[in-house]
C-alpha cells in the first residue's frame, strides 16, 4: 500500500503537477510571461537584457526571501519597505559621497537593521502584539522618523564603492556582457536560504508555522525562531536596501511599497498566508515572475492606471487557482 | 467547490485578457496618418486634444516667457510678469509684531524642502526688523482634509494678520480659501491654484505649459528630425504636471520627433532606471523629456550602463543632476519652477500690510539653466546638497548657506 502510494506521487506526470496549483503553477507562469515578452521583443532573449533583469530584479529576491522566513512562521513583516528606504537615505546622508565612510556605514546598516528585526520579533512575540500591527507601526515610525530628521526629503549621496554592488557586474565594460554582483548576491542568499530551510532551524521555523503549539510542546522556543526570522528578513531587506541604493542612487520614493511587492511575491510563490507551507526556491520564482510581470506591462506599453488593477487581478487569480487542490 | 474555484479563476483570467486587449487594440483605432508618431504610443492623452489642455493658457504662457518683467533683476522674486496691481490701502494695519499665518501643502519633495527653507529665512529677517511677531504655519502632509482643517483653524482663531495658502489640490482646496477671504483676513496664494481671485494675490512661476515647452523646444532644436525622444512623467492627474506634458505633446506633435513612449515613474529611481534600461534594449532613445527632474541622475546612469551615447536631456535645475551635466558634457537643459517663488509670500505680506499695492496674479519670471549658465549655477551651489535646487534664490538671506547645507 505504502509503496504503490509513494510510486503513484513521484509518478505524477508532470502535466498534472504543472497544474496542481503552488510552486509550480507560479513556474509555469514565469514561463509563459517570459516566452509571451520574447514573442513582443525578442532582444529580450539576448544575454545582456537578461542580465539587465536579473540586475533589476535581484533585491526583490532578496527582500522576498527574507519575508519568506517571517511569512512561513505564521507572521508578516510589513516594514521591509520603509526598511530598505530608511537605510539607503541613512546611508546617503551619513557617508555623503565619501568613500572613506563606505564600510563604517555598511556597518551601521547592518547594525540598525538587526535592530529592527529584533524589536519587530520581541514585541510580536514577547508583547504578542499581532505582527502585523508590529509592523504595520514599525513600517509608520520608520517613514515618520526619516521625514523628520532629513526634513521630508532626502540629502546627501551614495559613494561610488557602495554603489558597485547593486550598479556593477564583471568584467566592468559598460555596454558589454557582464554578470552583474546583484545577480551573485541573489544567489548567494538563496542558496544560503535553501541550505538554512534544510537545517533543524527552518524545519522548526515551518513547522512554528503550521502549528506553534505542537513545536512548543516539542521543546522548541517558539518566540525564538520567529524572531530569528524577524532578524533574518530585516538583514535581508539591509542587504536589498544596498542592492537597490547601488542600483539608482537616492531618491525621496526609494522602497515605497516595496513590502507589497515582497509579499505578493511570497504569496504568488504558492507560500501560503498564516504559514507551515512552501518553499524558499518559491517564493524566489515569485519574484521573477512579478518582475517578469512588471516587464511584460511595459512591454505591452499598458497604461500605468490599468496596471495595479491587472496586477491585482493576477495575484487573485494566481492564489485562487493554487488554493483550488489544497482545500477540496 | 472546487469548479466555483476554477470558474472564478478563470472569469479573472478572462477579466485580464480583456483589459489588456482593450488596450493593445486602441491604436489601430486612430486613423490613419493623424500624428503618427504620438499617436502609437500615447492614443488617449496626446496633448493637443488632452482634456487638460487649454490653447488660451498655453499661448498666454509662451508669451510670457518673452516679456520682461518688472522689478529689480537681482531679486527675481520680487519681479512680476504682466501685473495689474491692486490697492491694499484698506487692508493696510498699523505697527509691527504681526501674526503671520501659513497653510503649506507638505514637504514631501525636495523641492518643497528647499523652498521652505528659504521661507522660513525670509521670516527670519522680518522677525528681526520686527514687522513679523509669531510665524503660524500648519503642514497638511499632501492630504485636502488637513489642510481644510488646517486652514479653518487660523480663520476661527481670528488673530492671523495675514493667511498664506499654499494649497494641496485645486479644485477641493477653493472653499476653504473662500472662506478664509471672507473672514477679512489678506489672503495670499502661491504655487498651485485655487479656483477662485477672491485672494488679494496669487503668487507663482509662469506654469506648467511654458516648463513643459521650454524642455520639448529644446529637444525639437537640437535633435535631428525623425529622432527618438523618451517621455517620463512622474504622476497623472495632477494638473501642474499634466500642463507640463500636454504642452510638450503638443510641441512633438508638430514636429518630426518621434515619441517612442511615455511612462509614469512617481519620481523613483530604481524604476526610472529600469525602464529606460527596457527602452534601450528595444532600440535607441535619443532623447528625454522629464516633466520634473527627481531621479534624472538614474536616467543618465541607464544610458552609461547600457554604453550607450548620452541623449539630449530635459532635466531641472536640481543640484546632482546640474553636477551630473557637468560631469558628463552631455546637450541638456536644467528646466525650472522658480523655487524663490517661497520668498514672495513673506514678502507680499509686508507689502500688503504697508497699504503698497501688490499684482492681483503675481507671475514671477522662470527662466531655464541653459549650457551657459550651468558653470555659473554649479559655482555658487558648490556646498548645497545634491537634491538642492540652483534656483533657491536665498543667496542674500541671513542663514546663507548653512540653513541650505545642513539641513
Amino acid at each position: 500500500m505504502t509503496l504503490t502510494a509513494e510510486t503513484s506521487r513521484t509518478a505524477r506526470p508532470w502535466r498534472e503537477r504543472l497544474l496542481s496549483g503552488g510552486s509550480w503553477t507560479v513556474l509555469a507562469l514565469l514561463v509563459l510571461i517570459l516566452a509571451v515578452i520574447v514573442v513582443i521583443n525578442p532582444s529580450f532573449a539576448e544575454p545582456m537584457s537578461l542580465m539587465a533583469f536579473a540586475k533589476k530584479t535581484a533585491p526583490l529576491v532578496v527582500l522576498a526571501v527574507g519575508q519568506y522566513f517571517v511569512i512561513v512562521s505564521g507572521e508578516f513583516d510589513l516594514s521591509v519597505g520603509s526598511l530598505v528606504g530608511a537605510q539607503v537615505v541613512i546611508a546617503a546622508r551619513l557617508m555623503d559621497g565619501d568613500e572613506a565612510l563606505t564600510w563604517p556605514v555598511l556597518g551601521l546598516m547592518l547594525v540598525f537593521g538587526l535592530l529592527v528585526g529584533l524589536v519587530n520579533g520581541l514585541v510580536t512575540t514577547l508583547l504578542r502584539v499581532p505582527s502585523f500591527i508590529t509592523t504595520l507601526g514599525m513600517m509608520l515610525v520608520l517613514f515618520g522618523a526619516i521625514r523628520l530628521w532629513t526634513g521630508g526629503a532626502p540629502t546627501g549621496a551614495l559613494s561610488e564603492s557602495f554603489r558597485v554592488l547593486g550598479r556593477k557586474g564583471f568584467p566592468d565594460v559598460p555596454g558589454q556582457f557582464q554578470v552583474p554582483y546583484a545577480l551573485l548576491v541573489a544567489l548567494v542568499v538563496v542558496g544560503l536560504a535553501v541550505v538554512l530551510m534544510r537545517r533543524p532551524f527552518g524545519r522548526s521555523l515551518v513547522a512554528a508555522g503550521d502549528n506553534a503549539v505542537a513545536v512548543a510542546y516539542s521543546g522548541a522556543s517558539v518566540w525564538w525562531l520567529r524572531t530569528r526570522a524577524f532578524l533574518l528578513s530585516s538583514f535581508l531587506a539591509t542587504v536589498a536596501a544596498v542592492l537597490i541604493g547601488g542600483f539608482a542612487g537616492v531618491t525621496a520614493q526609494v522602497g515605497q511599497g516595496l513590502e507589497f511587492m515582497a509579499i505578493t511575491a511570497v504569496v504568488l510563490g504558492g507560500v501560503a498566508l498564516g504559514g507551515g507551507r512552501g518553499t524558499v526556491i518559491a517564493a524566489m520564482v515569485g519574484a521573477l515572475t512579478l518582475e517578469a510581470l512588471f516587464t511584460l506591462f511595459n512591454q505591452l506599453a499598458l497604461p500605468s492606471t490599468v496596471r495595479p488593477a491587472v496586477q491585482g487581478v493576477i495575484l487573485i487569480a494566481a492564489v485562487a487557482y493554487a488554493a483550488r487542490r489544497r482545500r477540496t | 467547490m472546487r469548479s466555483i474555484r476554477v470558474l472564478l479563476a478563470s472569469a479573472a483570467a478572462g477579466t485580464l485578457l480583456l483589459l489588456t486587449a482593450c488596450v493593445t487594440e486602441t491604436p489601430t483605432e486612430q486613423p490613419p496618418g493623424a500624428e503618427p508618431s504620438v499617436a502609437e504610443e500615447t492614443p488617449d492623452d496626446s496633448g493637443a486634444e488632452s482634456e487638460w489642455f487649454v490653447q488660451a493658457d498655453y499661448d498666454r504662457e509662451l508669451a510670457q516667457r518673452d516679456v520682461a518683467p518688472e522689478g529689480p533683476a537681482d531679486e527675481p522674486w520680487l519681479q512680476a510678469i504682466e501685473p495689474e496691481y491692486v490697492d491694499t490701502a484698506d487692508l493696510a494695519s498699523e505697527g509691527g509684531d504681526k501674526t503671520l499665518c501659513f497653510s503649506n501643502a507638505s514637504v514631501s519633495n525636495p523641492w518643497r524642502v528647499t523652498g521652505w527653507i528659504t521661507m522660513q529665512q525670509q521670516v527670519e529677517v522680518l522677525q528681526e526688523e520686527g514687522v513679523i511677531g509669531e510665524f503660524r504655519v500648519s503642514d497638511a502632509a499632501d492630504d485636502d482634509n488637513k489642510q481644510i482643517s488646517d486652514i479653518q483653524a487660523f480663520v476661527e482663531a481670528g488673530d492671523c494678520d495675514a493667511i498664506i495658502i499654499s494649497p494641496s489640490t485645486t479644485a477641493t482646496l477653493t472653499p476653504a480659501v473662500e472662506a478664509a477671504c471672507e473672514s477679512g483676513t489678506p489672503v495670499i496664494v502661491f504655487d498651485r491654484g485655487v479656483n477662485t481671485d477672491c485672494m488679494v494675490t496669487f503668487i507663482h512661476p509662469i506654469g506648467g505649459y511654458a516648463y513643459g515647452a521650454v524642455g520639448a523646444e529644446f529637444l525639437v532644436e537640437n535633435l535631428d528630425p525623425g529622432s527618438t525622444v523618451l517621455a517620463l512623467r512622474i504622476l497623472p492627474g495632477v494638473d501642474v504636471l499634466e500642463h507640463r506634458w500636454a504642452a510638450a505633446d503638443k510641441v512633438f506633435s508638430e514636429s518630426e520627433i518621434e515619441v517612442v513612449g511615455v511612462e509614469f515613474t512617481g519620481g523613483d529611481g530604481a524604476k526610472i532606471k529600469d525602464l529606460v534600461t527596457q527602452y534601450l534594449q528595444r532600440g535607441e532613445v535619443d532623447g528625454i523629456w522629464m516633466d520634473a527632474g527627481d531621479g534624472a541622475v538614474a536616467a543618465v546612469e541607464a544610458f552609461e550602463d547600457a554604453g550607450q551615447p548620452y541623449p539630449v536631456f530635459v532635466g531641472e535645475d536640481e543640484m546632482s543632476f546640474l553636477r551630473k551635466w557637468d560631469e558628463t558634457g552631455m546637450t541638456a537643459i536644467g528646466n525650472v519652477y522658480s523655487n524663490f517663488q517661497w520668498r514672495t509670500p513673506i514678502l507680499a505680506a509686508q507689502m500688503i500690510w504697508a497699504g503698497e499695492e501688490v499684482p492681483s496674479e503675481w507671475v514671477l519670471p522662470q527662466e531655464p539653466v541653459a549650457e551657459e549658465d550651468l558653470a555659473e549655477f554649479l559655482d555658487a551651489n558648490a556646498d548645497m546638497p545634491s537634491l538642492h535646487y540652483a534656483k533657491f534664490g536665498g543667496e542674500d538671506l541671513p542663514g546663507y548657506p548653512e540653513a541650505w547645507t545642513d539641513r
